[in-house]
């Protein structure tokens, strides 16, 4: 049920404080245009930002560098991690 | 993008599968809360690098699983109303109730629409104005904003001949259900992803504190399960019961608070049962009397009735993580995800249908 992709945000359209405007984005998934909606996503996003979306709702909203903040974790934790992940 | 490559690296998992033999250093058993989990830890192979002294229990995460015999039965009572169409979620389809399935129901002439997301439903009512169209709210926290947001824009666009039946249900409530039964015995919760995502890591502080139980809220991508699994076999080796996100590219602490603030607006508590676990106070939500008009069970009457579970289906302890798929008698046998039985197979999320498709071998 949880589709865990970031989508990459094309359009923005609507007015953030105002749920009678049609809140919607355009989100590109994987070269396919799709329309989201952003009602009850946490932040506005600009276009560039990703989205998480669950049922046609962006829940969520992140910039690049979010979607790479736990990389660091996890090179810190494997160990044993071969060196030339390290780099 | 980068991302995705990094997260689905097979070196660094295999690290990582290392790093988890080493910190498992004594028996220890851990619930995957959500469905989604469920089959991503089947998908991704992760089942069958366990180290010894690991166990894995599905929790009751799946809403299609945990929706009662009851409930299914006045969904199909209401699509077989004259004048009404039923919209739901796909997985709900052939979920069987005490007298059939709303499969059953549709192919004796209700009409029910597959739709992706509730505002489909909201489409419905405009392209068919003759018709009452009832959404069967089916879900957890990550799904009801979406329906308060759709109940919003029902409100704002004037349309009268659409509402909401809501079964929702929310993630904590049987969490306390399950870790008050002694019989459990769990040492570890991998906490769901984007039910986290709404109600934020922090929400979890309070089972770690009263039920000493490690907490860990992880993503779905192999190296994001195998990380939390890490930390969590830490915590429990070491004694501590904490919470920790290794998904903070999408759970916030805090959570989500514009969709937390919108359902406050439509939604209230009030108890609800589950398949399975039985009623739990507080643990569903249902539409405020503000918006009453978007309320089915008050536009249209329908009684909740008492209904049995499918005969010998196992559903209920599996939930419960008691059983497991291959301790019912009707696994693989008379029940399969061809022909389901009870809603674990039915699901796609569901335990019993996550062991058909990937474990039948292990
Ligand atoms: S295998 Fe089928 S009958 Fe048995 S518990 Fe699972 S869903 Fe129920």
């Amino acid at each position: 049920m949880c589709l865990a992709i970031p989508m990459r945000v094309t359009e923005v359209h609507g007015n953030p404080d105002d749920f009678s405007t049609s809140q919607i984005a355009v989100v590109d998934a994987d070269g396919i245009s799709r329309e989201v909606r952003l009602d009850v996503v946490d932040h506005w996003p600009n276009v560039g930002d990703y989205v998480i979306v669950h049922a046609g709702f962006a829940i969520h909203s992140l910039i690049e560098e979010e979607a790479l903040k736990n990389i660091s974790l996890l090179k810190e934790l494997a160990a044993n991690m071969p060196q030339e992940l390290l780099t | 993008m980068k991302y995705f490559d990094e997260y689905r690296d097979g070196s660094i998992a295999r690290a990582l599968v290392a790093d988890l033999q080493k910190a498992v250093t004594r028996p220890m058993r851990i619930m995957e809360v959500c469905g989604s989990h469920t089959m991503a830890i089947f998908r991704n192979g992760i089942r069958s690098i366990l180290p010894d002294g690991l166990e894995l229990i599905s929790g009751p995460g799946c809403p299609v699983c945990v929706t009662s015999a009851s409930h299914m039965d006045a969904f199909i009572a209401m699509a077989d109303r004259p004048g009404v169409r039923v919209a739901i979620f796909g997985d709900l389809f052939r979920v069987p109730g005490s007298k059939g399935s709303l499969a059953n129901a549709s192919s004796r002439g209700a009409k029910v629409d597959i739709v992706y997301s509730p505002m489909d439903a909201l489409d419905l009512a405009r392209k068919h104005p003759d018709d009452l169209i009832v959404f069967l709210g089916v879900g957890f926290e990550t799904t009801t904003p979406t329906i308060a947001a759709t109940i919003l824009a029902a409100k704002n666009q004037n349309i009268r001949n659409f509402v909401v039946f809501s079964t929702q249900k929310t993630i904590p409530a049987p969490l306390t259900a399950l870790l008050e039964d002694p019989a459990l015995r769990l040492n570890g919760l991998l906490c769901p992803g984007h039910v986290s995502a709404i109600i934020g890591a922090g929400a979890y502080v309070p089972f770690a504190e009263k039920y000493k139980i490690a907490c860990v809220i992880a993503g779905f991508e192999t190296t994001d399960l195998l990380t939390s699994l890490i930390l969590l076999a830490r915590q429990i080796g070491a004694g501590e019961a904490r919470v920790e996100n290794t998904y903070g590219r999408v759970v916030a602490w805090e959570g989500n608070m514009r969709a937390l603030k919108m359902v406050e607006e439509i939604f209230e508590p009030c108890d609800t049962e589950w398949r399975g676990l039985g009623c739990i106070p507080g643990s569903g939500l249902k539409i405020r009397e503000k918006y009453r008009e978007f309320d089915a069970e008050a536009r249209l009457d329908i009684p909740l009735t008492p209904a049995s579970e499918p005969k010998g289906c196992m559903c209920g302890n599996i939930l419960k993580g008691i059983n497991t798929p291959r301790e019912c008698p009707l696994f693989g046998t008379r029940c399969s995800p061809a022909s389901p039985v009870g809603p674990c197979m039915v699901s796609s999320e569901g335990t019993c249908a996550a062991f058909h498709k990937y474990g039948m071998d292990e």
